[in-house]
């Protein structure tokens, strides 16, 4: 048993603490969303330099080979200071689907440039009225000559309104299928759906959208299903990590709000009533990075079971004690936290976007109680 | 990172299980498998049983009689136990007055008290909390007296647990009521069977005399029994808190309990179906089995660092908050899983099932647990000034 990082995964760490410190504190996010942007392409670019955006991917596709903890680590980093450009939605959603799918020309043609930063990836899975639901999908694929026509909607795609490519599951006549649509393909209209946390994400219609057998990512059916099933799981993993960071920052303020506010002649953080609360939130920043470590481990790990026994403890986890730090974050900090010109809304508005992204608490206590290890225990 | 325990400690794990499944006498089996509730006889088998294989004193260092396992170890050895349903053994011998004579005592008090704690000969009890003095425990007024090479003791210490059975107490008396109340403390053990102690049993809301009130009525102590220096005893008292904060999580003890908790909703049934298959009673307990993982995973954290030699961190103390918080939780959902039977207070065993009868004097008892060894509002109050840093005015 060991969770010490590794010297060079203490290294990334410092590294992005200090583009986080330097180059993106969280009015670099304000500005963006204040000017209707998503992120931005100089910065992706940057961290394509970096070699972020290659850091899940095996070194013969061109990428770093590190592991999960690493995607965490940068995740959790982000988190901090609302980093908006599209790491989960692209390199994690997108790009581990692409990595866990494709063929090696597939990964060559549309995974290397989003590792260089030139282009980037969605996952479009969710639809309306399927929740979380991964069995019920909307969107269809048939057969049409050598390829395939794709009709169906897909809504709040991550990163789904910016991605120049994006992997889109669809029903065939075999079960569910991955395949890669353009953004600017035939037949393919997509919008920027405004979120509440101020990213944006994509809305996509596909109208009998023409595809090639070459934009089929793997065999549709049982592997595409446990492929999505995985790369979700982990989309849930870097959301703790995110979720983390957010925590852990909006407790810092919060402390040092409690600090520097003086009411009654004394700094408010004297209070016991609050004392208390602040110490409730950091009693649950600290189980939650347990959870966000072990979630961090398990998305590499091979026994589905155990990986999704742990992810789902780690996303109920984020939910409950997430949005706990966040809602009592903005009650410490009482009326100047309900202005939009304080940024500890901001925080408090991204935990609600991730709580519901990749199976909320609801949907992943229902999972971890249907798992066999739960009966067993 | 690798969170696996690594294939020695698994083996220790195993050898803990074989080891408990050879060791436990058939009347504590018969009690551990549903839970009943076992006696200070019971306890003190256990104890010699421990003490036997030398595992009695996991905490302990090796020169005085500890077994030498890693922090790793002790956790591993701590959570069979408790998974396995054995006695919870008696605290105040092994994790308080024992480490604090470790730590303060003299080379005679280690000789005189150590081994018979190790052994179980001499059980032990604790006189800290007072009428008056509860939470705020610097407050107490116990009273000792100087008389040469011994002290006089008059007052009297309350919901002393267990002091019925105790052959010894170690106590915190007031010395000096001059200066600054933590400055005039003593921290001094009591023979029991001294001429005018009085311990006298009181029934807690458990329904078992767990309780004593136990009076001091010039009652004549040698010097030789203070440990470390006299007014010192705040400073002892301090170190004793701070003992071993990598197992009071009662990880073990809530994994067993929830066990049982499924195990009794699948034996109930409404409309006619189990509760364990029932979206509603499987996810209530799901949501507390993932409380307890969180919990777990900081718990190993805490380990791992110990083992690395390093300070428990700020998450250490967390452990005792939740720990204690999530065991009542797992309680309150036993109570309402079992339904109308929990509503059954020590009742003929036809009843209700013999794996329920537990439940609700424990539901009860285990109230203590967010109060005892410092109140959790006592342990937020150090958390906010000492990991936090919030102002005290």
């Amino acid at each position: 048993m060991n969770f010490e990082l590794t010297s060079d995964q203490k290294m990334l760490a410092q590294t992005v603490r200090q583009f986080t410190k330097k180059q993106s504190p969280v009015e670099r996010f304000r500005k963006l969303r204040d000017e209707g942007k998503s992120w931005d392409r100089e910065v992706w670019a940057h961290m394509g330099e970096l070699g972020w955006l290659s850091v899940p991917f095996a070194e013969d596709l061109g990428g770093f080979g590190a592991g999960f903890v690493e995607v965490a680590i940068i995740a959790e980093g982000f988190g901090k200071t609302l980093v908006a450009e599209p790491f989960i939605g692209s390199v994690v959603l997108g790009g581990m689907a692409m990595a866990s799918a494709g063929t090696s020309e597939q990964c060559e043609r549309w995974l290397a440039p989003m590792m260089e930063g030139e282009t980037s990836l969605a996952l479009a899975t969710t639809e309306r009225g399927a929740r979380h639901n991964l069995g019920t999908v909307g969107m269809t694929a048939a057969h049409d000559g050598g390829g395939w026509k794709l009709s169906g909607e897909k809504v709040f795609v991550p990163n789904g309104h910016e991605a120049e490519h994006l992997v889109v599951s669809a029903m065939t006549p075999d079960g569910v299928g991955l395949f890669v649509v353009a953004a600017d393909g035939p037949g393919v209209t997509r919008s920027r759906l405004k979120t509440l946390d101020g990213r944006g994400a994509g809305r996509l219609r596909l109208d009998g959208a023409s595809v090639g057998d070459e934009c089929r990512l793997g065999d549709p059916g049982a592997t595409a299903a446990a492929v999505l099933e995985r790369v979700l799981d982990c989309g849930a993993a870097a959301a703790c990590a995110e979720g983390l960071g957010i925590c852990q920052a909006t407790l810092d303020m919060t402390t040092a709000h409690l600090k520097e506010r003086k009411q009654f002649d004394k700094p408010i953080g004297a209070f016991q009533a609050l004392q208390h609360r602040a110490v409730e939130m950091f009693v649950e920043v600290e189980l939650v990075r347990s959870m966000s470590i072990l979630a961090s481990i398990a998305a590499d790990d091979d026994d589905v079971e155990a990986r999704m026994r742990a992810i789902s403890a780690a996303k109920t986890k984020l939910a409950t004690g997430g949005e706990f730090v966040t809602r009592e974050a903005l009650q410490l900090h009482g009326g100047i936290g309900i202005t939009d010109e304080h940024d500890i809304g901001l925080f408090f508005k991204r935990m609600v976007v991730l709580n519901a992204l990749f199976g909320d608490a609801t949907h992943h206590v229902e999972r971890f109680a249907s798992l066999g290890s739960f009966a067993a225990e | 990172m690798d969170l696996a325990f690594s294939e020695q400690d698994e083996a220790f794990r195993q050898e803990v299980r074989d080891f408990i499944a050879g060791g436990m006498t058939d009347a504590l089996k018969a009690k551990a498998d549903i839970d009943a509730p076992f006696d200070m006889d019971d306890t003190m088998a256990w104890h010699k049983i421990l003490y036997r294989k030398g595992w009695v004193a996991p905490q302990w260092p090796e020169a005085v009689g500890g077994p030498g396992l890693s922090a790793t170890r002790r956790f591993i050895l701590t959570e069979e136990l408790e998974l396995a349903g054995t006695p919870p053994l008696s605290p105040f011998g092994l994790s308080m007055v024992g480490p604090a004579i470790i730590q303060f005592g003299t080379d005679e008090q280690k000789a005189r008290f150590l081994p018979k704690i190790l052994s179980g000969e001499e059980v032990w009890c604790q006189g800290y909390s007072e009428p008056e003095a509860g939470s705020d425990l610097a407050s107490l007024r116990c009273k000792a007296d100087d008389d040469g090479d011994h002290l006089i003791i008059n007052g009297q210490k309350t919901w002393t647990t267990y002091a019925q059975y105790a052959d010894w107490i170690f106590c915190l008396v007031r010395t000096d009521g001059t200066g600054k109340k933590q400055a005039g403390i003593t921290f001094l053990l009591i023979d029991m069977k001294t001429e005018g102690v009085d311990a006298r049993p009181m029934l807690t809301i458990g329904g078992t005399p767990a309780f004593c009130d136990t009076f001091f009525d010039n009652v004549r102590v040698p010097k030789a029994n203070i440990i470390g220096e006299i007014n010192a005893g705040w400073t002892v008292a301090k170190a004793l808190l701070g003992h071993e904060r990598t197992l009071l999580a009662m990880v073990g003890t809530s994994r067993r309990t929830l066990r049982r908790i499924k195990h009794i909703a699948a034996e109930t049934m409404s409309g006619g179906t189990a509760l364990i298959d029932q979206p509603v009673w499987r996810n209530k307990i799901a949501h507390l089995e993932i409380e307890l993982e969180s919990l777990k995973m900081a718990n190993l954290r805490v380990l791992a660092g110990a083992d690395l030699g390093r300070a428990p961190g700020p998450e250490s103390s967390i452990l005792k908050l939740r720990g204690t918080e999530i065991n009542q939780h797992i309680y309150e959902l036993a109570m309402e899983v079992m339904g109308h039977d929990a509503l059954s207070w020590y009742n003929d065993d036809d009843v209700i099932p013999a794996s329920e009868q537990g439940i609700a004097p424990a539901f009860c008892y285990t109230r203590a647990n967010t109060i005892f060894g410092g109140s959790n509002e006592i342990q937020k109050n150090i958390i906010a000034k000492w990991i936090l840093g919030l102002p005290a005015k």
